[in-house]
């Protein structure tokens, strides 16, 4: 093949920009909110117009010097590049970023998932040569379950111990709001009651579009009136002193690392959902596949057994140590 | 199969304790036999299912599943049973057959068919249900509940008492029908060989200081107090067998003392290791007891034997409702009968008063590093249990050690919110090795005053562990220290405890590590 139209580091020469850079940049292209992939001080920001939303809601109007919204699907054409975004399914605004220049068509998937979830834009596959694609879970031993039997597992144990409130420990952006809405379609319309660290993006969400119901701030409240209510919070303020206001309260945690039990346990998860907004094994190897690339470099997570199974399908892989991205259990990773 | 998986997971996953009794108990009164039966088999390690072994497990997942991939997959994973139950790839319709039919299919395939037997109930299974298949299968639970646990979740589901469910345990075999149908009151209870079975044993309480004013010590039998572990040794016509305190039978660990033994009784006593009855370190007794099965350089090195001080049957005859006095009477009687190579009996401590036997106790310990003394009463009978009044431990004062708290980790359950956990060193040079690791022993006020200053002392923090500055002296009581390989101060503490927190105490007056050698017998 050619040399490639970008560099390991994400860095695209054609247009002078990075894609997710993990230190200010004068010019980068932003997949999705999560922190580990946006962070503030870039010069000028190109990103779908519910991550700039995003961003200015974490981290100031002032976060970067200027902002360009790209709506998803929309080709902006540069001097010696085309640029657009195309749903990733991860987040609400999360976004694939291909590159074409040079006759050469380069995805950056950032983080992504292809199960329904009406918070995000629906996953699309985009052709390419070169995949740049995550690897959270790239083990066989991810196969992440339906999540409406993991919120069922929820409801049911609800109603088993009405005399308990069920803490559920979800990353503040996009995984809560996801648990919200899977409640929701699940049938559940009492109120649902949030950590304050999840108010602000749930209210972004829902001026957004996504309606998640009515939700009540759990501080404040009377311990006995907590009793048989669902509260979603940080998993380290369920683990802390913040859960000492709950009546004997179950710890939950929705995330795609608790289908290992020995995390569970370590993580002193009573119930465990294994709720996960990336890929598991199987979709991994389906969008491989799907993409058509012939060059894959894989990225944060279990990148060892991504290149092994690229490799063994007779693909050019490769695995990418792309510093900082969190692929552990963190923000981005879950 | 179902409830049984179900089980499990809320066994391995629930930290509470009353829970998970409850758990069982609803478990074992909802499941129709012969399935609780057999649950309770695999909770208690009775189960052995002969043919699945993990090697044959693997082989069954290589056949499905690329040898490379699965290899990192149990890197990342860490549990062999965990790995198959997560990576299996196939996922057919249906439901496995009940429990019991489970365990039927196991136990009649042949080893060739195995495989492919498995590998269907993998794909029928859901995940959960393939995670305890394979527990089942492998005998490996490892999902946090104990024999005892599930014996107390039976005595609290029949009001049966747990002493006599331990009673008739080793004379009853899975689905253990006999034994619901007593627990149920549909039938008396079951009717076994005591040779064969474990007999609840007779405990001790502590003396108080105020006692000694109340007791006559002419009533008095003393001893000392061994530090090995409590047996039941059953010496049966059938052959012999040995019991720990909770009725595990450990005769597999312990065959150069249970093949020695020779004559026909049930005996109480203390297990200890060394060679012509001269008793060695716990320590060493414990390296022993590490082993599920003895090896042959263990026992040359460290030979054990059994300090016999009861007996609760003397051949057939059941002599618990005679006193310690007749009962002594009769073990003498006996030894003499029935010479031995790997047991003797404990001596009596003659003694005129409780000032004599106060200097008895401290020459023991200070001469010989004996853990004090017991005393029992003459007239009292065997009674299994802790009977107040009979049997008295008076043990040496403990030692006390002034140490630095280092790292603090949350508790488990209701104190996950507190840090509850702690590890705590000495002085060695200029820095602090820890010496050992103890629980939260204060009132909930000093927890909280506690749980405060960790948080506002932390230096570092990794998963649920805080390091803290080293500024904080806890009193630390134990009972007695070793030296250990294992721990970077290269001494470990017996049931260390925290006496109380040293607020006022600078670190720089720690004690040093010079200090414990005095301790390390």
């Amino acid at each position: 093949m050619n040399k490639p139209i970008l560099n390991r580091d994400l860095y695209v020469p054609s247009i002078d920009a990075w894609i997710d850079p993990n230190t200010p940049k004068p010019r980068a292209i932003i997949t999705h909110g999560h922190a580990d992939h946006a962070r503030s001080g870039h010069g000028a920001v190109l990103a779908t117009p519910e991550t700039v939303a995003i961003m200015k809601v974490r981290y100031g109007e002032d976060c970067a010097g200027t902002f360009q919204p790209l709506p998803l699907g929309e080709r902006l054409v540069m001097d010696n590049a085309v640029v657009s975004l195309h749903p990733a399914g991860h987040i609400l605004g999360s976004a694939q970023v291909l590159i074409e220049a040079e006759g050469q068509r380069a995805v950056v998937t950032g983080d992504y998932k292809r199960l329904p979830d009406r918070t995000s834009e629906a996953f699309e596959p985009v052709d390419c040569d070169i995949l740049v694609t995550e690897a959270t879970f790239g083990l066989p031993v991810f196969q992440h379950p339906k999540p409406q039997l993991e919120i069922a597992r929820l409801l049911k144990s609800v109603a088993d111990q009405p005399e308990r409130a069920h803490l559920v420990g979800s990353y503040a952006l996009g995984k809560a709001q996801r648990v919200i809405a899977l409640l929701r379609d699940a049938g559940w319309d009492k109120p649902i009651y949030l950590h304050g660290a999840m108010i602000r993006l749930c209210e972004l969400y829902q001026e957004l579009g996504v309606d998640l119901g009515e939700l009540i701030p759990a501080t404040g409240m009377p311990k006995a009136a907590m009793a048989g209510q669902i509260v979603i919070a940080p998993a380290s303020a369920i683990r802390d002193r913040w859960s000492r206001r709950f009546p004997d309260p179950v710890v939950c945690q929705a995330s795609g690392w608790m289908s290992i039990k020995q995390r569970a346990r370590q993580a002193l998860v009573e119930l465990p959902l294994v709720i996960s907004d990336h890929c598991d094994w199987g979709e991994l190897n389906t969008s491989i596949i799907d993409s058509g690339a012939s060059t894959v470099w894989v990225t944060h997570g279990r990148e060892d057994a991504l290149v092994y199974w690229c490799r063994q399908q007779g693909l050019d892989a490769e695995p990418l140590a792309l510093p900082g991205l969190d692929d552990d259990g963190g923000e981005g990773g879950e | 199969m179902k409830r049984f998986a179900d089980l499990l997971e809320l066994l391995a996953l629930t930290p509470s304790r009353t829970r998970k009794i409850d758990a069982l108990a609803q478990y074992f009164t909802e499941v129709p036999d012969p399935d609780r039966g057999l649950a309770l088999a695999v909770l208690t390690g009775e189960m052995d299912i002969r043919n699945v072994k993990p090697a044959l497990l693997r082989e069954t997942v290589l056949r499905e599943v690329d040898e490379t991939l699965f290899a990192m997959s149990y890197d990342y994973v860490g549990d062999l049973g965990e790995t198959i139950a997560l990576i299996w790839p196939h996922h057919g319709e249906g439901e496995l057959p009940k429990l019991s039919e489970v365990v039927a299919i196991l136990n009649r395939t042949s080893k060739a068919e195995l495989p492919r037997v498995i590998g269907d109930m993998l794909t029928q299974a859901a995940i959960h249900e393939r995670w305890a298949l394979i527990k089942l299968a492998t005998g490996a639970l490892r999902v946090g509940v104990s024999a005892r646990l599930a014996k107390t979740a039976l005595a609290e589901m029949s009001g049966v008492e747990l002493q006599a469910i331990e009673e008739v345990w080793h004379g009853i075999k899975p689905p253990y029908l006999e034994l619901f149908e007593w627990l149920e009151g549909k039938a008396g209870r079951p009717d076994i060989d005591h040779t064969a079975r474990f007999h609840p044993l007779m405990l001790s309480t502590p003396i108080e200081d105020a006692d000694f004013g109340k007791l006559d010590p002419k009533d008095f039998s003393a001893e000392w107090k061994w530090d090995g572990i409590r047996v039941q040794l059953v010496l049966g016509r059938d052959g012999a067998s040995m019991f720990s305190r909770t009725g595990d039978d450990i005769a597999a660990s312990f065959p150069d003392v249970v093949e020695a033994a020779m004559g026909h009784a049930v005996l109480d006593g203390e297990l200890l290791v060394g060679a012509d009855f001269d008793a060695r370190s716990f320590n060493d007794l414990q390296q022993r007891l590490n082993r599920k099965v003895a090896q042959g350089k263990q026992m040359a090195e460290l030979p054990a034997f059994v300090r016999v001080y009861d007996m609760l049957f003397d051949g057939d005859a059941d002599i618990r409702t005679l006193s310690w006095q007749q009962r002594r009477a009769r073990l003498e009687a006996w030894f003499a009968r029935n010479p031995q190579t790997r047991m003797d009996v404990s001596e009596i401590l003659p003694f005129a008063d409780w000032e004599d036997l106060a200097r008895l106790r401290r020459m023991g310990a200070d001469e010989h590093g004996h853990e004090g003394v017991m005393l029992k009463l003459r007239t009292s009978p065997y009674v299994p249990g802790r009977p107040k009044g009979y049997w008295f431990k008076w043990k040496r004062d403990p030692n006390v050690v002034d140490a630095v708290l280092m790292y603090a980790q949350r508790g488990h359950g209701k104190r996950s919110s507190f840090y509850s956990d702690y590890t705590f060193g000495v002085w060695k040079g200029n820095e602090i090795v820890p010496i050992g690791k103890a629980y939260f022993g204060f009132t909930d006020e000093e927890l909280k005053q506690l749980d405060r200053w960790i948080r506002a002392h932390t230096v570092s923090a990794f998963g649920p562990v805080r390091e803290v500055k080293k500024e904080l002296v806890f009193e630390v009581a134990f009972d007695s220290a070793q030296k250990s390989a294992r721990h970077k101060s290269g001494v470990a503490l017996r049931f260390p405890r925290i006496n109380r927190i040293r607020w006022d105490k600078p670190a720089q007056e720690a004690a040093r590590i010079e200090d414990m050698d005095a301790f390390v017998g």
